[in-house]
Parts: C-alpha cells; sequence; structure tokens
C-alpha cells in the first residue's frame, strides 16, 4: 500500500519489510552431528556384539550392529538434506528471495527435527541393548529364557481362564452396583441426606483401602467368619466380591461424571413435561450419561483385569501364581514374562478401542455444535 | 372469564428480585405477548408459571386452582402447562418421533401405537413428517424447534409457555416456526410467549405486557401498547428494538 504511495519499486519495499525466515542452520548442523556421533556408537557396540570372546562369532550380534548402523547412517543422510536446504535459504536469502527463504527453511526444519526425534529413539534402542546384553545377557536369560517360556506357556494359559472369569463376573456387578452407588449418592431431597451420606462414605472408603487389602480381608475373612453362604465359596468368588467392592466405587465417581455432565436444560425439558425425576433419570440423564462415561468405564475396567493377579496372594491358582511356580521351582522369571505377555495381549486392543471411542465422541461433539 | 392468574408474584435470587409484584389475569384461548428487555424477568415468570421456578411470594391460580407454594403437584401442573425453550433441548439420544412418544408413553399411559399414530399426526401438521425418524442433531435449528413445539403438544396441554422460541434461530429459519405459532393461536391454543418479533406479537397477540425490572409497566391490546405506548419507557424500548 506504501509502495504505491511513495512510489518506491514494490519489489525491493517488499523485501525489507518482510519479517526474516525461521533459523534453521544451527538446528541442522546439530540434528546431522548426533546421527553420526550414534553411527560411531552403534559400531563399537555392534563389533563387540558380534564377537562377544576372541573366537567366536555371534549372528545376532553381527545383525544388530549393522542394522543400527544402518538406522544410524540413513538418518544421518536425512539430516544432511536439512543442512543442504539450510544453505540454500540462506543463498536466497540473501539474494532478496525472502519468500522463497522462508520456505527451504521451514522445509529444513522439518528435517532437522525429523532427524533429532529419529536418533533420540535409536539412542533409546541402543541403551536397552547395553542394559539386556551386560554381564553376558543375563537379563535377557532370566527374563526372556525361550525354552521356559514355552514349557510354561500351557499351564499358564489354562490359569489365565480363571483371571478372565473373574474379569468377566466382578465387570457385571461393578457395572451394576457403581450405577446404584452414583444414583443413590445423587437422589436429591433434604431427606435422602442419610443415604447420600452412607453412599459418600462407602465411596470415599472403598477408594481409600489398596484393594490387595480388601481381597486379603475377603479372602481370609469370611471363611473364618464362618458365615452360612460365603465361608464355602470357591477362593475366585471371594476375589469376585473383594473386586466389585472396591471397583464399584471408583465406577460410581465414573458414573457420577457422566451425570453431572448432562445439561441441566435436559432435566428442566424433560420435567416440563411432567415426567418424575425417576423417569427424567431413567431415560433422559442415565442414557445420555452412561453413553457419554463408556471410555473412562473401559479404563477402569483394564485396571480392573490387571488386579485380578491378585487373587494369587489369598491361593487360587490363576496364571500368576501358576508363573510364580515355575519360577520358583527354575529359578527364573520367564514365565512371569509369559504372563505378563498375556495381560498386555488382552489389554492393548481395549486400549485402542478406548481411544477410538473418545475420537469418534470428539467428533460428534464438533458435529453438534456445528 | 380468568384461566391464568398472577396475584403478587415475587422471586427473589438471594438479593436481586426478578420479579417484583406482577399481577396478571389471562383469560381462556388468549394469546399473550411478553416483551421487554433481557434481564426484564419475561423468562423467569414464564418459568414460574409451570413451577420450574419457585416464587418468593404471592399466587399462581389455573383454572382456579392454586399452583404455586409447597405441595403443589409438579408433575400434574406440568401436564396442563407445556413449554418449548429457546435452545429446543430435544434429547439428543432419541429420534424425533421418540423425543415426542416419551412422555406421552410414560406419564399419559398411551400405548406406543397410539403415541406414535398422535405423533405422526402432529408432525404431519408441521411437515415433518419426513424427519420423523431422524436425530435432532440431523435437523435445522427451525426443524429441531418445530419438533419440540410439538413435543409439548403431544401432552395435550391447556396452555402453553414459549420462552423466546426464535432467538437462537438464524433469520431464514424464524417464519417457519412463528407460523406454526400462528396456526396454533387460530385453534384458539391459551399461549403466553416471551418473545423479541415484535411484528409477530402485533400480529398474534390478544393481550401484550411491557416488564420492566420485574413488574409490568403497560400492558393492553397489541395495537395500544406496540403503536402508541403511554409509558414513556415503553415508547424508548419500541423505539430501540426497531432500530
Amino acid at each position: 500500500m506504501t509502495s504505491v504511495r511513495t512510489g518506491e519499486a514494490p519489489a525491493v519495499a517488499g523485501a525489507s519489510r518482510l519479517s526474516p525466515p525461521p533459523r534453521s542452520l544451527a538446528l541442522s548442523v546439530a540434528a546431522l552431528a548426533v546421527p553420526l556421533l550414534l553411527l560411531v556408537w552403534a559400531g563399537l557396540l555392534g563389533t563387540v556384539a558380534a564377537r562377544p570372546t576372541p573366537d567366536e562369532l555371534s549372528v545376532t550380534g553381527l545383525v544388530f550392529g549393522l542394522a543400527a548402523s544402518l538406522a544410524a547412517l540413513g538418518i544421518a543422510w536425512y539430516a544432511a538434506r536439512g543442512l543442504q536446504l539450510a544453505l540454500a535459504a540462506g543463498r536466497q536469502d540473501a539474494a532478496g528471495e525472502r519468500l522463497e527463504a522462508r520456505a527451504l527453511s521451514s522445509r529444513s526444519r522439518r528435517h532437522s527435527f525429523g532427524a533429532l526425534s529419529s536418533s533420540l529413539a535409536l539412542a533409546l534402542v541402543l541403551m536397552t541393548v547395553m542394559v539386556l546384553t551386560a554381564n553376558q545377557a543375563k537379563i535377557i536369560t532370566t527374563f526372556f529364557n525361550v525354552d521356559y517360556m514355552v514349557r510354561s506357556a500351557e499351564n499358564i494359559v489354562r490359569a489365565f481362564g480363571l483371571n478372565i472369569f473373574i474379569a468377566v463376573i466382578s465387570m457385571a456387578f461393578v457395572l451394576v452396583f457403581g450405577l446404584v452407588l452414583a444414583v443413590v449418592r445423587m437422589v436429591p431431597g433434604e431427606g435422602a441426606r442419610p443415604l447420600r451420606a452412607l453412599a459418600i462414605a462407602y465411596i470415599d472408603g472403598f477408594r481409600a483401602i489398596p484393594s490387595i487389602i480388601v481381597l486379603y480381608l475377603i479372602g481370609f475373612g469370611l471363611p473364618l467368619a464362618g458365615l452360612p453362604f460365603f465361608a464355602g465359596l470357591p477362593q475366585a468368588w471371594y476375589a469376585i466380591i473383594a473386586l466389585t467392592l472396591t471397583y464399584s466405587a471408583y465406577v460410581a465417581e465414573i458414573y457420577r461424571a457422566g451425570i453431572e455432565a448432562v445439561h441441566p436444560s435436559q432435566v428442566g425439558a424433560s420435567r416440563s413435561l411432567g415426567m418424575s425425576y425417576g423417569l427424567t433419570l431413567r431415560h433422559v440423564v442415565l442414557p445420555q450419561a452412561v453413553r457419554a462415561v463408556i471410555p473412562p468405564l473401559l479404563s477402569a475396567f483394564i485396571a480392573l483385569q490387571k488386579d485380578t493377579a491378585l487373587v494369587s496372594i489369598i491361593g487360587a491358582v490363576d496364571a500368576f501364581s501358576q508363573a510364580k511356580f515355575f519360577a520358583s521351582s527354575n529359578f527364573n522369571l520367564s514365565s512371569v514374562a509369559v504372563v505378563a505377555a498375556l495381560f498386555v495381549l488382552i489389554t492393548i486392543p481395549q486400549a485402542r478401542l478406548v481411544d477410538w471411542l473418545l475420537a469418534r465422541g470428539a467428533a460428534r461433539r464438533a458435529r453438534r455444535t456445528r | 372469564m380468568t384461566f391464568l392468574e398472577f396475584d403478587a408474584v415475587r422471586k427473589h435470587y438471594g438479593d436481586h428480585e426478578v420479579l417484583a409484584g406482577v399481577d396478571l389475569s389471562i383469560e381462556k384461548h388468549q394469546v399473550v405477548t411478553l416483551i421487554g428487555a433481557s434481564g426484564s424477568g419475561k423468562s423467569t415468570l414464564l418459568r414460574c408459571v409451570n413451577a420450574l421456578e419457585s416464587i418468593t411470594s404471592g399466587q399462581i391460580r389455573l383454572d382456579g386452582d392454586v399452583v404455586s407454594g409447597p405441595g403443589v403437584d409438579l408433575n400434574a401442573l406440568r401436564r396442563r402447562a407445556g413449554m418449548v425453550f429457546q435452545s429446543f433441548n430435544l434429547f439428543p439420544h432419541m429420534t424425533v418421533r421418540e423425543n415426542i412418544t416419551l412422555a406421552p408413553r410414560k406419564v399419559l399411559g398411551l400405548s406406543r401405537a397410539e403415541a406414535e399414530a398422535r405423533a405422526d399426526e402432529l408432525l404431519e401438521r408441521v411437515g415433518l413428517a419426513e424427519r420423523a425418524h431422524y436425530h435432532p442433531d440431523q435437523l435445522s435449528g427451525g426443524q429441531q424447534q418445530r419438533a419440540a413445539i410439538v413435543r409439548s403438544l403431544a401432552m395435550d396441554p391447556e396452555v402453553v409457555l414459549l420462552d423466546e422460541i426464535t432467538s437462537a434461530l438464524d433469520p431464514e429459519l424464524v417464519a417457519e416456526v412463528l407460523s406454526i405459532v400462528r396456526e396454533l393461536a387460530r385453534d384458539g391454543m391459551t399461549m403466553m410467549l416471551a418473545t423479541h418479533e415484535m411484528g409477530f406479537a402485533r400480529e398474534v397477540s390478544d393481550l401484550v405486557v411491557f416488564l420492566e425490572k420485574g413488574v409490568i409497566l403497560e400492558q393492553g391490546p397489541p395495537e395500544q401498547v406496540l403503536v402508541d405506548p403511554v409509558e414513556p419507557r415503553t415508547r424508548e424500548f419500541l423505539r430501540a428494538v426497531a432500530a
């Protein structure tokens, strides 16, 4: 605008008024230096790994060393391209082509950041390998002895069925009992104050006590107390009772958050149609609340599933106690790693499902407020 | 004969007085329009009729029965006084038809078939027959508000309270909603509405009430209050709205 008024040549005026491109040269030099250092490290580590003793050749070590070096080299090559772009950006800037310089600079920075984050990942891998292979790879043989893993796997997988049984039954109970607690906690009116206090006391109490202690008290206490029905239950059912008691308190709070998130105008609309508090809760509030809390509910259930491993303390033969049996008779923890792997196997799909549900919910809310 | 009657109605929120002594009589089949600036007490007065807000003192009578104060059967009162809200407040997890049939089935005890037949008939009248299976978020604002009107009509109310029902709508969608209100007025429905649509108020109202700071400053037929008001404040307000 001013250039038109003052009659200056537009190109010159434009260049001086454009703010400078983002700085990229120093960053690209650093981004190149780091993978080159990693290349040296990977090479040294690979040489040692390939020849654990002077007259022995380890194929695994050799392959690892080569792979790590190649990875470092690849990152360095990518970083070098970043340096090249940064230099080009400098030339363009000197020539007064600011916009061109900005574009090149921004590409250079993308390369540099990419190289640096890949370097960090590679460094972590190298470090892990160093820890695992230290002391003649004692860690690997202690935790990941394939032979022990295979031998214990069948029994452990079979015992894992008990963990799944306990988890599924407990989750069903928790779903119902947690909802009852949440609803009781939120009953309106002066007269219901003692009822609410009772629910709050329960929720606070069972969220405070560690679940392992609840399990211990139930698992050993109920048989000792000699109650007619409860004394003779199988161990798994003590676990179900204990987990239900504990997790219902958590889940009640999750439900409560969902109920409170339903907008008061929804209640107003329902009540002004002549619907009672109960009808409004049942048909308007809870359906919306439950839908909203499915992701956090699933997260709580993942935690519950993992806590089924606690039943080994009251003597039930689940996957973990089976694994401990193998571990103590072989002085090797590979069987316990198998249990860990089983939990990972059932948990990760659920974690992905939670993320997917959350993303879908966010997309739906975006559509609604459009 | 007086159908809905406000007798020295006051409403406080703490120290703040929202309604400072409202006296008003409405006859059956009348359409009464509340006008006034935001915060003048229009919405609060409407919400006191069906007891979404409780009043601090005074009395509200519906067809001779006192419907304010403790011990009123709120569910029964709200069956008689339907309400439509500025932001529609449809239930988002239900289809339009489910929104409309829920209360008739659960409160009036209609069978699903009866309730749906009635809902479809009403939806047909407001031009939403094709949208019965849609969820609220798949409808335009105007369609949502028409569905919300049908939802309150499905309870067969004796009076309908309309709380700024076009204020949340894009301008081009206002007409489709107002035409339904016009039709209801023609059918003799008793209505109380708060609105900023002065042209519509003039056309449809039997009585226009100007509220300011929780009291009625002026009331009368629309051609008087909206065209030749007595009170200078009313004149000022109308000039501000027209500008």
